[in-house]
């Protein structure tokens, strides 16, 4: 929100600078977000008179003035320009000068001639008629003879001022506007804050004579009061008027229409200007639209109206989007002679809901939204009133319609000093509280430890003791508040749980096996989900929907971490990053049975491999490296999603559970994100995980007597497993057998076509005796009996 | 026979600081079983008795002596050896090691951990809330009614008109109180989302929610507890400061600034020369919303505040872009370990 500077010092007297007044301001919570300086761009450009013209020696187009700069002295300047004269005032660049667009202007020879700077035209002051008369000529700016000769021109333009932009915080609707902030500003200074002006003579018009007002939608409109204008003349409005409206970004337009806008930058109060001429039946009615209405707005919109819009109608038809925008017809015309000024309190949520509904936004609007109290009508409409005396503009109507089913009350709240101490962990001395809370005008007085504030009308958002607090402490400063640590707190363990400790331990696990973490966005696009859902697989496509997405591109939640990390992995083999290791921990979600319930929500862990040297061993790998960290193993099933190669995956069988799967992708997903490579995937049901890391175990004692080691060459069908053989040697070689290794594989041209063969390594060993080597033989005898007539596997020759 | 040990010594020496016989052969020939030495105490016996015990002390001394500078020598001699078998044993060392490189953790899990770090020793503890949330508890609950402003200050996508993504971790707050009563100290990491997207917004990232509810709590111990946190995840010195600010769950609101960790407080480009950068908000829990989670406001009071872990993370380590954090680029990644 702007606001002028010196606007606020019709308010309060002010001895700060803008940049003191700014941090004044920032300490009690209104943020500065940017302090303007209008003249910024345009130094030590003065006005300046023309003492002597004369003909440049050696240009024909040249003349060579002699210039009287007032306190800056006298000086040469070379000008081309033909509209200037002898006696003529204009603005002169300086040497060293700037103008607006930042061109610097310096001192230099023209055709030999020294020109100590240049005499500029309103065009290259960026002004036109409507800021200095004369500035839309074509040549230099001739000003008012009588102009101050050594004045800076952004002083005569009224550009030497301050324009403090404010961020106001949604809990104080009551600062939106020039004089909610002096409020702010006297309070925070300790000086007196101004009244202003809200007398006016009345008419001998009534005011019923132009307008009776019904509120039907007192809901919707709890305070509405109705004054009337009559034997106006529209002119221009004053320059000072003008002034404080440029200021705040506003255009002048007339007196009339310039009045409302200054009482809504003053005060904060929305107001409308109807011509009376065109209220049928001289009646303003409040309602709801009704079904089928229209209205075609100032800015010429034609809206369809609905029964939850708020309006404002004549006797017949909506005349006014109630807080919105006027009616293009009831709207101030050069001729018009007889006005109603409206002044209400609407609801906030209402004008919000219409005006978004609609699409019609308006400064009017856009201050309803943030809310206005119900203190505020009858003071703006006062100052519009007393506004239209000082101008002269028009005769006030003798009294005001006032239909408030809501009126402004002053509440009187009582809190404790002892309650407020506690709560910010700081004694504010009463002497300081008094002060402070007077200064903020909520009259305070105490007794016995107690508080009695009484809350001013447009302080609605004050309701509780801590609201209290919060003025006091804001008011007194930050600064002031000492840290302490949980001084008189209870002591609490604190700390992370087994299963935080764990998802820990997995990134870490991740990490030091070479793997990236990656974050990735929880919403995808159906798109995504059905290049990976080759199966057609409802678990994939069952989705939660957004109903708003920002785009197609997130649009559900995901169903599964692939599509991140191949998102991931699409990103880096774009950037030539041919490699890489990547995880991803997150939640999936899968819908309810109805939108209204919340979906589940799974932590899961996606592993993603690609690159040189990469296999499905090297992911199979990771996993037991992960699960081993958990104390836990792994056994492969068959089984796996779709989006694997068929005959390359496998599911994570453990503890009675399949916690998860893993395989190659199958080409048609790597084809369908465009990768052209091999990639390997994992997905681990992480609440399964945790729920079985660390099973209990007791120590095992150290053997006391030798193994045996035995190495078997076997010989086998291609198809026949690794398991089928090392569960059969497991079960033929009984509890003598501590362990079975493979520790070679070969498939090849040495080896009969269909064949495999393995080295797998046994070790023997008896726990209460050392094992004879007969003995072990004896049990590999029936080991290899065994494979062979079970799985046609047989010794190497 | 005196005469005889002196010729020994001398022979001996000679022989040594000559080299002229190999070591082990020295030692055979004058401590073996039939060397010199054993000779001599054989001899022994062709002496009188009453001079055999003082000429026998004078031969194992001289044995001694020469018996020590003989192991000397052999010292000597295999240090000679070890060094040169070292000389002749190098490598290159600065060719690179052998094994896989580690990964490294996702920026925003570093920070996310220091965070929660800082406030776990505090006696905090973590708790998980869902992601897709009731309007109730990411609004309603938290003090913020259907027709409040401030259901504008976020965008938020809507799943239907009653759930939808959270738009901060505060709703943690309500369903951690609601099922573990109080006093209570948690914090809530996790993904939110707003309908944003730009170089400084996301639609989805991360928040870190901190509550505390005791009987006696004050403003003063939430400061405090914030100095903790910024000097644990900036440096020591970082200051803290409280302005004030507005959330309709809190009351008093602060907005939390720190001091810049690039600059320590004098202005430069990152705190854009106000010293001061705007790190989280906070303030005290506003009676509704502990009301809303049946806790009696005149029996306690408590803290919130919420940070954003993005923010934290670019201004730690200095990334200018916050898309970078999502890209997943392995060479932005694997900077942080």
């Amino acid at each position: 929100m702007r606001v002028p500077f010196l606007w606020l010092k019709d308010y309060v007297d002010i001895d700060l600078s803008a940049e003191e007044l700014a941090a004044k301001l920032f300490s009690c919570g209104f943020e500065v977000e940017e302090l303007i300086y209008l003249g910024a761009e345009m130094d030590r450009i003065v006005t300046a008179r023309i003492v002597k013209l004369e003909k440049h020696p050696d240009a024909d187009k040249l003349q060579i003035c002699q210039m009287d700069c007032g306190r800056y002295g006298a000086c040469q300047i070379v000008t081309g320009a033909t509209n200037v004269f002898e006696g003529a005032v204009v603005p002169a660049c300086l040497d060293k000068s700037t103008l607006p667009g930042g061109r610097k202007i310096t001192a230099g020879k023209l055709r030999g001639v020294l020109s100590e700077g240049m005499l500029c035209s309103g065009e290259e002051l960026k002004i036109t008629d409507a800021d200095i008369p004369g500035a839309s000529v074509d040549g230099i700016l001739i000003l008012d003879p009588k102009t101050p000769l050594g004045v800076e021109m952004r002083e005569i333009l009224g550009l030497d001022e301050y324009v403090f932009d404010i961020g106001v915080t949604a809990n104080r609707p009551d600062c939106q506007s020039v004089y909610g902030i002096a409020r702010e500003v006297a309070a925070v200074l300790g000086k007196p804050l101004k009244e202003p002006a809200l007398d006016f003579a009345e008419g001998e018009t009534p005011i019923e004579k132009l307008v009776k007002v019904r509120v039907e939608a007192e809901d919707l409109c709890p305070r509405y009061l109705a004054g009337g204008v009559t034997d106006i003349r529209i002119a221009p409005s004053p320059a000072w008027m003008q002034k404080r409206l440029k200021l705040c970004g506003l255009r002048a337009i007339n007196n009339i229409v310039d009045i409302t806008n200054f009482v809504l930058l003053e005060l904060g109060q929305p107001m409308h200007a109807f011509d009376e001429r065109e209220l049928t039946d001289r009646q303003i009615v409040v309602r709801r639209a009704k079904e089928g209405e229209h209205i075609v707005t100032l800015d010429g919109k034609d809206s369809q109206l609905n029964e939850n819009m708020l309006v404002i109608c004549d006797a017949k038809k909506p005349v006014a989007l109630a807080g919105i925008m006027g009616g293009l017809e009831s709207g101030i015309k050069p001729d018009t002679a007889a006005v109603v000024f409206e002044s209400a309190r609407f609801k906030r949520d209402s004008i919000r809901k219409t005006s978004k509904a609609l699409g019609i936004r308006s400064d009017s609007s856009a201050r309803y939204e943030k809310g206005v109290d119900s203190f505020s009508p009858e003071f703006g409409l006062k100052r519009a009133l007393h506004l239209i005396c000082e101008l002269g503009c028009g005769k006030v109507a003798k009294g005001i319609e006032d239909r408030s089913a809501l009126r402004p009350e002053v509440r009187t709240l009582k809190a404790n000093k002892a309650d407020i101490d506690a709560l910010l962990g700081l004694e504010i001395p009463l002497k300081d509280t008094l002060r402070i809370l007077n200064g903020l005008q909520i009259e305070t007085s105490e007794k016995g430890g107690v508080l009695t504030c009484r809350i001013p009308p447009w302080r609605e958002d004050l309701e509780d003791y801590p609201d209290i607090a919060e003025e006091m402490i804001r008011m007194y400063g930050y600064d002031h508040l000492h840290s302490t640590l949980l001084a008189k707190a209870q002591v609490a363990p604190g700390g992370r749980t087994q299963e935080q400790k764990n998802m820990d331990r997995l990134k870490e696990d991740l990490r030091y096996q070479g793997l990236h973490e990656i974050v990735s966005y929880a919403f995808i696009s159906k798109e995504e989900i059905g290049k990976i859902n080759l199966g057609g697989e409802e678990k994939f496509s069952r989705t939660v929907e957004l109903l708003n997405p920002l785009s197609e591109d997130i649009a559900v939640m995901r169903t599964t971490m692939l599509c991140g990390l191949l998102e991931a992995a699409s990103v880096n083999l774009s950037r030539k990053v041919e490699a890489g290791r990547l995880f991803e921990t997150g939640r999936i979600f899968l819908p309810k049975e109805s939108a209204e319930e919340l979906p589940e929500e799974k932590e899961r862990l996606g592993i993603l491999l690609f690159g040189e040297g990469e296999s499905f061993f090297t992911l199979k790998g990771i996993l037991e490296n992960l699960f081993a960290d958990f104390g836990l193993t792994f056994e492969c099933r068959a089984g796996g999603e779709a989006y694997f190669h068929p005959h390359k995956k496998a599911e994570i069988f453990c503890k009675g559970l399949v916690m998860g799967s893993f395989g190659e992708l199958h080409p048609d997903v790597t084809d369908a994100f465009d990768l052209k490579k091999k990639l390997w995937y994992a997905e681990i049901d992480l609440e399964a995980l945790n729920e079985r890391a660390f099973p209990k175990f007791v120590y095992k004692n150290l053997p006391k007597f030798p193994a045996i080691e035995r190495d078997l060459a076997l010989v086998a069908d291609e198809e026949v497993s690794c398991k089928a053989i090392t569960d059969l040697i497991r079960k033929q070689g009984g509890g003598m057998l501590e362990e079975v290794t493979l520790f070679d594989l070969y498939q090849g041209d040495r080896i009969e076509k269909g064949k495999k063969s393995m080295a797998f390594r046994l070790s023997f060993r008896a726990e209460d005796r050392t094992l004879k080597v007969e003995e072990a033989d004896q049990i590999i005898q029936g080991i290899l009996a065994q494979l062979t007539k079970k799985l046609n596997v047989t010794l190497r020759a | 026979m005196k005469e005889k040990l002196k010729q020994i010594r001398e022979n001996f020496q000679k022989a040594l600081r000559e080299g002229a016989e190999q070591l082990s052969q020295l030692r055979v020939k004058y401590f073996g079983k039939n060397g010199v030495f054993t000779e001599l105490m054989k001899n022994l016996k062709n002496l009188p008795p009453e001079e055999r015990p003082a000429f026998g002390k004078e031969v194992n001394q001289v044995k001694a002596e020469l018996e020590g500078a003989l192991s000397e020598a052999e010292q000597a001699e295999l240090r000679r050896k070890r060094e040169q078998e070292l000389s002749e044993d190098r490598l290159d060392v600065t060719l690179p090691g052998v094994g896989r490189k580690t990964g490294s953790l996702h920026p925003l899990t570093l920070v996310k951990n220091q965070v929660l770090d800082a406030f776990l020793g505090l006696g905090f503890e973590i708790y998980d809330g869902p992601e897709v949330e009731y309007d109730y508890y990411s609004f309603e609950a938290l003090n913020i009614p259907k027709d409040h402003p401030a259901r504008d200050m976020q965008d938020t996508f809507y799943i239907t008109d009653n759930v939808l993504l959270r738009p901060h971790t505060s709703p943690a707050q309500i369903r951690a109180m609601q099922k573990k009563g109080v006093p209570i100290r948690i914090l809530c990491p996790g993904k939110v989302f707003r309908a944003d997207d730009d170089a400084t917004h996301s639609p989805m990232f991360h928040q870190i929610e901190g509550l505390a509810v005791e009987k006696d709590i004050s403003l003063a111990d939430l400061k405090g507890v914030l100095e903790v946190f910024a000097t644990t995840v900036f440096d020591k010195s970082t200051k803290v400061r409280f302005r004030p600010s507005f959330f309709p769950f809190t009351e008093p609101s602060v907005e939390v600034d720190v001091s810049c960790s690039m600059c320590h407080g004098k202005g430069c480009r990152l705190c854009k020369g106000t010293g001061w950068i705007e790190i989280l908000g906070a303030g005290m829990v506003h009676r509704n919303v502990l009301k809303n989670c049946g806790v009696d406001p005149d029996a306690y009071r408590g803290f919130a505040f919420g940070l954003g872990i993005e923010r934290v993370t670019m201004i730690k380590y200095g990334i200018p872009d916050m898309r970078l954090l999502f890209e997943n680029d392995v060479r932005f990644l694997k900077q942080f370990i």
